[in-house]
């Protein structure tokens, strides 16, 4: 025993991460009725209906652009995607859930089997990628003294993509690099805000500690963390903490584990004893959705360039330094920005530098804008107004009698002069101010 | 007016309502939500229910000319074949109140019966429109599941349930099937066919269909007498011109088993938005059957046990929708006795769990294939009505309702 002990505590232990990633999608109505699906903020209680309350006798009728939506984030994971789909009731009891089951996807999920490629970690295989209603949202708060759960149903059945990868992560900076890349793609997609401060992404990490490479059997699975710098704490954490229970050859029990951000630790949220049996069945109200080649074809049609394909082609096109490249593609909008500016104007340098540094792309809405400040710009920094008015004066001192005749009254030969002073600038002269001062120079 | 006094001895409706808009009676069951007035599913937990919106159903007959003079009796929450498991008593039946009136819609057959209304709105997942309507000497309609809505019928079994129609004859039955029938952007399992329109189809001419008398649903438990009813019923058909032809199809018996697996488990996961935090009642206020439903529906659905129950159920399934597939290519319609016999006494279910699976066995098998079915009043045994039901493939209403009314049409005095 001493020697099995003894052997524990020498091991090294390396962590393995699989993710679940919800996403609330920016669709107009709820995922089985009319309701609208934008909640965030508005008045409890106010956009509901029979479906989305769970009243009886009330049926989910699924919302096409939901499932479109969900199909698109699969084929842009690279996934397959099922011909024929079903939607799963799953049955727990919770406040939040009226029916008392969630429609979900079980064995037939639209998307699965899907991978993720980026240059700096290591490939990522996505298990699946299903559609579900989100449930609704509770609210512990004191009435007249008495501490009460109420629930607001504005969020329940909205839709809600969930996407699972296999447990493919063995360090916390490929997580973190792997859920930025994906809040970007839903962005680019355009199917959702993916804001973790208003809960429309939310991550789950599953971390266990493996000393040999093998799959360990048991996993904490880290829970409602709504930023990747606590989340990236929250794993850092786990494995110390993780590692410090396998060393003294202790067991680290199967839970679910928040992040306490003022004491920089984990805490135990929920003990699983056993797996709980959701008794998955076919929802019977909802036939299954068939997915035809045509369609695919067409959702792919609808898929823009992603930030890594855009990443390497500004890389090729553009010749602009990773970081440069970084920030413009990480934000679609400016990407787009950027390209509508070196449409007008090829000095891509300066124009990635104008949006990153000088925030250009606030400060003009249209690409034609900062492009033209920029040649103004261009100008005066090649020549300043004291190289202007010297070579002014020297271009008065050295022509003699081109000055005679303008003082004669030939004013034409003021445009000789300007060309003279260019000349000097090398042709980076503003002629408006060349022009000014040398009809001050000329006065004299 | 409701003769209240019968109402109260038969124990029909279980709410009245008080000033019934002008138009057409119409008897409601319990089970379909009615906006402003109270629906039950015949169970305490839902005692003070008053739901916010009306059934689709409900709707379509409003607009219609009709109006709901009441909700009906029921089984609670469907849950049987007698409405003795409703938490409000038992439906009596009105040819004889010590015999059942059957179920789980027997509030709306015995309205029809006792001359209330001429029409009524039922429900079946298997046998419950056709059970009572055999048992009281009415009309039922059970239509092709997804013909009709079920917005806003409480669910029992959702992928066997179908709203229909109980009546005193033929033709008020076809006319409000046809009312209610069509599309709904509300139910995803309703289906886009065009409806028919169904009175086109009473001709009264059946010469030269082909019919299958179901051999085998002519049980050897049967009581000869009620053997006897249905062959001579059909034979009025052949005198008619139609071609009988004996047939046989996959044992009934059978389709117990698939009824019973596939509706509890659905029962159990329906059931389960009740769960004390709404409605006002608690899970305690679900009766016997309901809890037992429940019990018996979670460990079908448990992991474990979901392959050899529920899904070996769902193949079996299929194996009835191809066996009636190949039947119905040789036949226009399929008949038989509706019921095995005649309604029982009244306490009859006391301790018999399985009584409605057992009752209903030969509407077992065309409910589980989502088929279409008529039962028609066929003569009386021990002064009980009997039926004879006419089943046809998906959307064959119009051509089995033909079958019906013919019959209506032409037999002798029972």
């Amino acid at each position: 025993m001493l020697l099995i002990h003894m052997n524990k505590t020498i091991q090294n232990f390396n962590p393995v991460v699989g993710l679940e990633v919800h996403i609330e999608l920016a669709t107009k109505s709820k995922m089985f009725c009319g309701c609208p699906a934008d909640h965030f903020g508005k008045k409890p209680n106010t956009q509901t209906c029979p479906v989305c309350l769970g009243l009886p006798g009330a049926l989910p009728v699924p919302n096409k652009k939901a499932i479109e939506w969900c199909v698109i984030l699969g084929l842009a994971f690279d996934c397959e995607i099922n011909k024929e789909s079903n939607f799963d009731r799953k049955h727990y009891f919770y406040p939040d859930l009226p029916k008392g089951y969630q429609i979900s996807q079980y064995d037939d999920p639209f998307a699965h089997s899907g991978k993720f490629q980026m240059n700096n970690i290591h490939n990522v295989r996505v298990r699946r990628v299903h559609m579900e209603e989100d449930t609704a949202k509770l609210q512990h708060t004191e009435i007249d003294g008495k501490r009460v759960s109420l629930v607001d149903f504005n969020r329940s059945g909205v839709p809600l993509v969930e996407l699972v990868t296999e447990p493919d992560f063995d360090n916390v900076d490929d997580v973190v690099t792997f859920l930025q890349e994906l809040q970007r793609i839903v962005r680019y997609l355009g199917i959702s805000e993916a804001d973790m401060e208003k809960g429309s992404m939310r991550l789950e990490a599953n971390l266990s500690l493996t000393p040999d490479g093998t799959l360990p059997g048991y996993k904490v699975e880290l829970k409602n963390i709504n930023s990747f710098r606590f989340l990236k704490k929250a794993m850092l954490y786990e494995i110390d903490r993780q590692r410090e229970i396998l060393t003294a050859g202790k067991k680290v029990i199967q839970e679910t584990r928040g992040w306490d951000e003022e004491k920089s630790a984990t805490f135990s949220q929920r003990v699983k004893e056993d797996a709980q049996d959701y008794r998955y069945f076919p929802d019977p109200d909802i036939p299954p959705i068939e997915i035809t080649q045509l369609q695919i074809t067409n959702y792919k049609l609808q898929i823009p360039e992603l930030p890594q394909a855009k990443r390497e082609r500004f890389e090729i096109d553009y010749k602009l330094p990773g970081d440069f490249i970084d920030i413009l593609v990480s934000d679609k909008a400016r990407a787009d920005y950027f390209e509508g500016c070196v449409k007008l104007n090829n000095n891509y340098k300066a124009i990635a530098d104008l949006i990153i540094n000088k925030k250009f792309d606030e400060k003009y809405p249209e690409p034609a804008g900062l492009v033209k400040k920029l040649v103004e710009l261009t100008n005066v920094e090649f020549s300043t107004q004291d190289e202007t008015q010297s070579a002014v004066n020297l271009v008065i001192m050295d022509n003699q009698k081109p000055v005679e005749d303008y003082k004669n009254g030939k004013v034409n030969v003021i445009g000789y002069l300007i060309g003279m002073v260019q000349k000097r600038l090398e042709g980076k002269g503003n002629t408006k101010l060349i022009q000014d001062f040398l009809l001050k120079g000329l006065q004299k | 007016m409701i003769d209240r006094n019968l109402n109260k001895k038969l124990n029909i409706f279980l709410t009245l309502v008080d000033k019934p808009k002008a138009g057409i009676p119409i008897a409601i069951k319990d089970n379909f939500l009615t906006k402003g007035i109270r629906t039950t599913a015949a169970s305490k937990l839902l005692n003070s229910f008053i739901p916010q919106y009306s059934a689709t159903v409900v709707n379509k007959l409003e607009a219609n000319g009709y109006s709901v003079v009441g909700k009906t009796n029921l089984d609670a929450w469907c849950h049987g074949s007698s409405t003795e498991t409703s938490d409000f008593g038992p439906t009596l039946n009105p040819w004889n109140t010590d015999y059942l009136s059957g179920g789980s819609s027997g509030g709306s057959a015995a309205a029809v019966s006792a001359g209330i209304v001429d029409v009524a709105i039922g429900s079946e997942t298997a046998g419950s429109i056709r059970g009572p309507a055999a048992w009281c000497g009415v009309v039922g309609v059970k239509p092709t599941y997804g013909r009709v809505s079920r917005y806003g019928v409480i669910a029992m079994g959702s992928s066997l349930d179908c709203p229909g129609v109980l009546a005193k004859d033929v033709v008020s039955a076809t006319k409000v099937l046809k009312i209610i029938s069509g599309n709904d952007p509300y139910d995803a399992t309703s289906s886009n066919r065009e409806t028919e329109d169904y009175e086109l189809f009473l001709t009264g001419n059946v010469k030269g269909l082909k019919i299958g008398l179901i051999e085998n649903y002519l049980l050897p438990e049967m009581e000869k007498e009620v053997v006897d009813k249905t062959l001579g019923a059909i034979e009025v058909l052949e005198k008619l011109g139609a071609i009988i032809t004996r047939v046989k199809t996959l044992d009934p018996k059978y389709a117990i088993g698939v009824y019973t697996v596939v509706q509890r488990a659905e029962v159990s996961s329906n059931l389960a938005r009740y769960d004390g935090i709404r409605y006002g009642n608690d899970r305690n206020y679900f009766g016997q059957e309901a809890k037992r439903r429940i019990m018996l529906g979670t460990h079908i659905l448990s992991s474990g046990y979901q392959d050899q129950y529920y899904k070996k159920a769902e193949k079996i399934r299929t194996l009835f929708n191809k066996d009636f597939d190949k039947l119905f290519e040789g036949f226009d319609v399929l008949v038989g006795p509706t019921m095995p016999g005649p309604a029982p006494k009244v306490g009859v279910t006391k301790g018999q769990s399985m009584f409605g699976e057992m009752a209903d066995v030969l509407a077992e098998p065309s409910a589980i294939s989502g088929l279409p079915a008529v039962s028609i009043p066929c003569g009386f045994v021990r002064r009980l009505p009997i039926g004879l039901q006419i089943m046809g493939p998906q959307f064959s209403e119009g051509k089995i309702l033909n079958v019906a009314y013919t019959y209506e049409q032409n037999h002798p005095k029972f």
